[in-house]
């Protein structure tokens, strides 16, 4: 089948599990709400445009339900305000992580790339952690999430100015790069986390990944942050294929290499980035969603990127649903890791990986 | 079609090639040729802008392929690598589908034309029966023609070939170069650097000999191929000769330079008898040298490397007794070699020589003779080896002296 139909068939069937594993989860807490009844309230809650009112300082869209099912109206408040700000922020950033991923592992042709393999993460981490230690007021009401966001940027634009040569960036230069500047930025947070007393349990929380307390308006930056870029990185997908054939082989084919490596280094950090600001360091989505993909869609990034990127929401949900349901709430990072990585190693067993 | 211009390139500030100049015509294949290290690949690299050149121009079609982008260059230049990182498992049919990029823009989906480029790539090729396998589960010379039929299926005038048949067994190697034959006979232009001499005197138009990043011939491979010409550039003896059915040169390596295993009396004094006296020891052959004055370069350079030699003090003219000493050993020798100022002492000495060779230069006596042969110092053993056939073992099955070879 030509790729495009693999993507979209793949991509439906995903999404359709995203939709069940969102509906089962949004359901899952302290109250239990069957999932007919949480399908009811998400449709009733699907609005359509009727008018657009253009006379006031801004404009008013008034809106029209698209269906009106009975549903009781605690039940509504749960799902609709505490529950699935939290579950669709955790599928934007597994949605963000995954795909950053899979980008990775396809640009340093190695399989133990993973989104902050160019410091994204170390970085966010410094911006976070200081942040938390040491709050100072930053300008336009910026708070946690945007010093985590500019320090992730800011290290990931370090490690390739610092790889980068007469306009190359060879990607064994980049890696070591990345890996120096990450045990730095390492020490700096180990450092951070000594001088911050008090605050050291939230710092550390920050640092293990959670989802918790998110709010509709943190869904909706972290969503437009991660959409655009991955529309380039959709675009960019066949010349990622080509790529993985090694950088001469794919010059001599017309990709201007280091370009596109410049393209999806940035698109992929931006997206890293905006996962990890409002998640913190969520390990493991970003290492083995795009490693399980691989083995079920195959190497092609045309079906992989997607794929691999709505498995992740899907994986991410699924594993901060758990997180959050035991008796205490544990950071997720926790549990992606600990289901993530059995997970894998069945699949390593079951399907031998002779070259990668 | 394809010119490179006085070409020099430095990787990494080590001058890789230096002022290479050849050109491909259009319907031709060229075949690059060297030792190791010569420069081939490098070549390669700089024919398809993956390498710019320190100075000097590369042009396909008579433009400059810097003024070109990598995708215009892509559009007029496919090349098969000589390896290549296939990484992840792709199949046979997505990697020549990869061919197609520099047709497709960047919005643009693969149309019904890529498709049958890419199948007619594969069937040419020979890689259609493995199109679902990936690439990862064949062999060598396999993946080597999946290669091809990538490059195949960029549909460029211009083919460049890195070690083509270097994993292939002999029949894929010759289809392989069979199928080169065909698409430059319908107009297409290959460069190809071969390590295999004899295929590439068969299927190559014209030859470029490169050696330490220099061209030391080029042209129809039956006037490139030359032993002397391969013996510089590969420092090997060779024996060119004619492959069967074909005029093509066919090249046979010989053993490292056979040694000269001959008795030499070196007659002369300074510096050139001492280079005399080192070339004919270091090809094997064993040295006697005398009359000459104790303290002579000669003398020294004799005394350094063990080698006989008859001194008489300096100044003191040669006595009969050493005179007759020196004429023995001339007498002895399988050749006489006169190199620099000989004297009129040792005129009996070169008298009594069986064969005689001369180094060519100043203050070498005017031997007219039929047992003299006039070289340079360089050639010595060689000359020496032609003078007289050396005693030979009998099951010793490869030839050594030209004359011999001659025979053959």
């Amino acid at each position: 089948m030509h790729p495009s139909g693999r993507t979209l068939s793949w991509s439906l069937a995903l999404t359709a599990l995203l939709g069940v594993v969102v509906t089962v989860s949004a359901g899952i807490g302290p109250v239990w709400i069957p999932p007919d009844a949480v399908a009811k309230v998400l449709l009733n809650a699907v609005v359509l445009p009727t008018a657009v009112d253009l006379s006031g300082a801004t404009p008013a869209v008034t809106t029209q339900p698209l269906f009106r099912f009975p549903v009781e109206d605690i039940q509504r408040q749960i799902v609709l305000q505490v529950r699935l700000p939290r579950i669709l922020l955790g599928a934007v950033v597994g949605f963000s992580l995954a795909a950053a991923g899979t980008i990775m592992q396809g640009i340093f042709r190695n399989p133990m790339a993973d989104p902050s393999i160019i410091g994204v993460s170390s970085g966010a981490a410094v911006g976070a952690v200081g942040f938390i230690v040491a709050p100072v007021a930053l300008p336009f009401g910026l708070g946690l999430r945007a010093a985590a966001f500019s320090g992730a940027l800011l290290a990931a634009f370090g490690v390739y100015l610092i790889a980068t040569q007469n306009g190359r960036t060879p990607v064994a230069t980049l890696l070591l790069a990345g890996v120096a500047v990450q045990t730095f930025l390492g020490a700096v947070v180990s450092f951070l986390l000594l001088q911050s007393g008090e605050s050291i349990r939230r710092a550390l929380f920050w640092l293990m990944g959670h989802l918790k307390g998110a709010a509709w308006s943190e869904v909706w930056t972290s969503l437009l942050l991660v959409a655009v870029p991955f529309v380039v990185l959709l675009v960019y997908a066949r010349d990622l294929n080509v790529m993985l054939l090694g950088e001469e082989d794919a010059q001599s084919l017309g990709i201007d290499v280091e370009r596109t490596k410049r393209i999806l280094l940035a698109f992929s950090s931006l997206v890293t980035a905006a996962g990890v600001a409002v998640a913190g360091i969520i390990g493991f989505v970003g290492l083995i969603v795009p490693h399980v993909m691989r083995l079920v869609v195959g190497p092609d990034h045309r079906v992989l990127l997607p794929t691999a990127a709505l498995a992740g929401s899907s994986f991410l949900v699924a594993t901060d649903t758990l997180a959050r349901s035991g008796s205490a709430e544990v950071p997720v990072g926790i549990v992606t890791a600990a289901l993530g990585a059995p997970f894998f190693l069945y699949l390593l067993r079951q399907r031998e990986v002779h070259e990668l | 079609m394809l010119e490179a211009e006085d070409v020099s390139v430095s990787l990494g500030g080590t001058q890789i090639l230096s002022g290479v100049d050849f050109s491909a015509a259009c319907g031709s294949v060229v075949g690059l040729v060297g030792p190791n290290g010569a420069g081939k690949t490098t070549v390669l690299r700089t024919l398809r802008a993956t390498l710019s050149p320190d100075s000097g121009t590369v042009r396909v079609a008579g433009e400059p392929i810097d003024d070109l982008s990598s995708k215009e260059v892509s559009r007029r230049v496919a090349s098969t690598p000589q390896a290549t990182t296939l990484s992840f498992d792709f199949t046979v049919e997505q990697t020549v589908e990869m061919g197609r990029t520099p047709h497709l823009g960047r919005f643009e989906r693969a149309d019904e034309d890529d498709d049958d480029a890419v199948r007619a790539a594969m069937e040419r090729a020979d890689v259609a029966q493995f199109a679902d396998r990936t690439v990862t589960s064949l062999s060598g010379g396999e993946r080597q023609r999946v290669l091809l039929a990538r490059a195949l299926a960029q549909e460029t005038p211009v083919l460049l070939l890195d070690e083509p048949t270097a994993n292939l067994d002999v029949n894929h190697a010759v289809r392989t170069l069979e199928l080169v034959t065909d698409l430059v006979a319908e107009g297409k232009t290959a460069v190809a650097a071969i390590h295999d001499l004899n295929l590439a005197a068969r299927y190559c138009d014209e030859l470029v000999v490169l050696s330490d990043g220099e061209v030391r011939a080029a042209g129809d491979p039956r006037e490139v191929l030359t032993s002397e010409t391969l013996g510089d550039a590969f420092d090997a003896e060779t024996l060119v000769t004619r492959q069967p059915g074909t005029d093509a040169p066919l090249v046979t390596p010989l053993p490292d330079r056979a040694p000269i295993d001959r008795t030499v009396h070196v007659v002369g004094t300074g510096t050139q008898a001492a280079a005399a006296v080192a070339r004919l020891v270091a090809a094997g052959s064993s040295v006697t040298v005398g009359v000459v004055p104790a303290g002579d370069a000669a003398a020294e350079r004799a005394r350094e490397l063990d080698c006989p030699v008859v001194t008489v003090p300096p100044f003191a003219g040669v006595d009969s007794n050493a005179r007759a000493r020196a004429t023995e050993l001339a007498r002895e020798a399988d050749a006489v070699v006169v190199a620099g100022d000989v004297g009129d002492a040792n005129q009996s000495v070169v008298a009594a020589a069986s064969r005689l060779v001369a180094v060519a230069g100043e203050g070498v006596p005017r031997v007219e003779s039929e047992r003299t042969t006039v070289t340079t110092v360089e050639s010595l053993p060689a000359a020496v080896a032609d003078c007289s056939p050396p005693p030979r073992d009998a099951d010793d099955p490869v030839p050594r002296s030209q004359e011999q070879q001659d025979r053959y």
